[in-house]
């Protein structure tokens, strides 16, 4: 059990499904500010409250140059099996978690 | 006299009234340190009337951090998520000295002497030793796993008895034990493919075994240091039965040893449930179904009671179980977040602190009611000072 099963078919199918146009995902601000607490309290106790790592490795934009925003978003929705990152699709939509992955990759620590 | 040494002396004198003012004879016993993860601060609390003593500011990122203290109580050591390492004085309140001493640091112990501090880090994976007076690095133990050049994250670090310290690696699945005998030398002695993932680990009261969690698999780690040379053994292996795993959305800890009766009391990793271990032969006797993943299983001092918190999304539930009829006697919900228990040294209240209520809920065990609660900026644990005279703190 606990294997890492492959995400790559999922990713794929997530990649092509999706134009370019994700970059301003809409979510209404008082959900921003509840998805911005998850973020920084319940993720930072694997990945830190100041996103710079723990038992999850660091968010910050540095630390995520380069890695594409779809494929961030697919490992937050479904986590990665055999790994500690659990699946938090329960907890957000899609939508959702393209702004949470925007926050990360501007590194924005603040709700509107 | 120059008038500048004039107006020294005043204010040295001025200084020696305002610290006796303070500083009243007072033991430490009954004191503890509530930290405020995301202020970057400590309440400095005492456990008699329940009151806050007062806040000290300056510790850097304290998600995460973790607590022990020296063996006369006086001080508190703060270990922060940020690498940071702070001697807090609980009388005169304040720091005594600060060190930044890795990226990224998990937690720490004490050794039996009182004399060492050792701190677990993330980034760069690996133990640092320091002085307990003065926070001198002695020893650094890099945690490269196996033969292989890649550190390893340092889990589940405790002092147990003979000057040894011990504890797990995240990444490679080992076990190391540090014979601190000669401090600037320790003598390692390592055990491979302990299991996968060990999450945290923890040192039964007396100090005999060492249990790590696992993460990876279902089961748990256990090295009898009365007699390490017989090797690190799996216990409770398969408990999940070949069933797909819960997610789990925060890991859980194993903080001290719960224990009543000759029965232990652990988190299950990926199931709602607490498992009971029988300490003679190391085999499950049962397990009682909770209201979601553990995080903290912890036994009131008599172990008449133990009490459990619980990951996102159950983490505002806490639930108690009468260790005679092995039953969930009580189910709280003391608010968002509730995030570590601890009980005050005979165990007559237990305080709770409750994250997203900015609050410590202070309960009384035997009516299992709301005493009181005091003020807290984002709480999360809370350490009392007879942490001092434990096996494993
Ligand atoms: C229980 C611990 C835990 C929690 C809580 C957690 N993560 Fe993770 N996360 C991990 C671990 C461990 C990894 C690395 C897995 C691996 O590849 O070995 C990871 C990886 C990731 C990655 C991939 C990073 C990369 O560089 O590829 C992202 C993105 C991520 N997590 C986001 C989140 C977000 C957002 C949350 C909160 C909604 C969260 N995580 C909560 C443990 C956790």
């Amino acid at each position: 059990m606990r294997t890492r099963t492959p995400m790559t078919g999922i990713m794929l199918a997530a990649l092509m499904s999706l134009g370019p146009g994700m970059a301003h995902a809409e979510v209404p601000e008082t959900r921003q500010a509840e998805l911005m607490h998850l973020l920084t309290q319940d993720c930072g106790s694997c990945h830190g409250l100041k996103r710079r790592g723990g038992l999850g490795p660091a968010l910050t934009p540095e630390a995520l140059t380069g890695k594409p925003a779809v494929m961030l978003r697919e490992v937050i929705l479904h986590g990665l099996p055999g790994t500690a990152m659990p699946p938090w699709k329960n907890f957000m939509s899609t939508q959702e978690a393209d702004w949470m992955v925007q926050m990360l990759l501007e590194g924005r620590t603040d709700a509107p | 006299m120059r008038p500048d040494s004039r107006l020294l002396l005043f204010l040295s004198l001025a200084g020696v009234l305002l610290v006796s003012a303070c500083a009243t004879p007072r033991g430490t016993g009954d004191l503890g340190i509530v930290i405020e993860r995301a202020a970057g601060s400590v309440q400095v609390v005492e456990t008699t009337t329940r009151t806050r003593l007062a806040r000290v500011s300056g510790l850097g990122d304290l998600s995460h951090a973790s607590v022990v203290y020296s063996r006369d109580a006086r001080y508190a050591y703060v270990f922060g998520r940020d690498g940071g390492l702070t001697k807090v004085d609980m009388l005169r309140r304040r720091i005594e000295k600060r060190i930044v001493q890795a990226g990224n640091a998990v937690g720490g112990a004490i050794s039996q002497d009182g004399r060492l501090i050792a701190v677990s880090n993330y980034d760069p994976g690996g133990v640092k030793i320091f002085t307990a007076d003065t926070l001198e690095l002695v020893a650094d133990i890099p945690a490269g796993s196996g033969d292989s050049a890649r550190r390893s994250k340092i889990v589940g670090l405790v002092d147990a008895p003979d000057r040894r310290f011990v504890f797990s690696l995240f990444d490679a699945g080992e076990i190391w034990v540090a014979d601190m005998r000669t401090p600037r030398q320790p003598r390692l002695q390592k055990f491979s493919n302990i299991g996968k993932l060990p999450y945290d680990g923890t040192v039964t009261p007396d100090g005999r075994y060492y249990i790590a969690g696992l993460f990876g698999e279902d089961g748990l780690a256990l090295l009898d240091l009365w007699q390490p040379d017989k090797g690190v053994r799996r216990v409770l292996d398969g408990y999940g039965r070949g069933q797909e795993p819960l997610p789990v959305f925060k890991m859980p800890h194993m903080d001290y040893w719960a224990q009543s009766g000759g029965l232990a009391y652990v988190p299950a990793v990926g199931r709602h449930e607490v498992l009971m271990i029988d300490q003679k032969n190391w085999t499950e006797t049962a397990r009682i179904a909770v209201a979601g993943q553990p995080v903290f299983v912890i036994a009131r001092p008599d172990g008449r009671q133990v009490w459990v918190n619980f990951a996102p999304p159950d983490n505002d539930t806490v639930q108690v179980i009468d260790t005679l009829t092995l039953k969930v006697i009580r189910t709280l919900k003391p608010g968002k977040a509730v995030l570590h228990m601890e009980f005050t040294p005979r165990g007559e209240n237990v305080w709770l602190s409750v994250r997203d209520e900015n609050r410590v809920d202070v309960y009384d065990t035997e009516t299992l009611e709301r005493v009181t609660s005091l003020l807290a900026d984002k709480p999360s644990g809370i350490f009392f000072t007879a942490r001092a005279q434990r096996i494993g703190q």
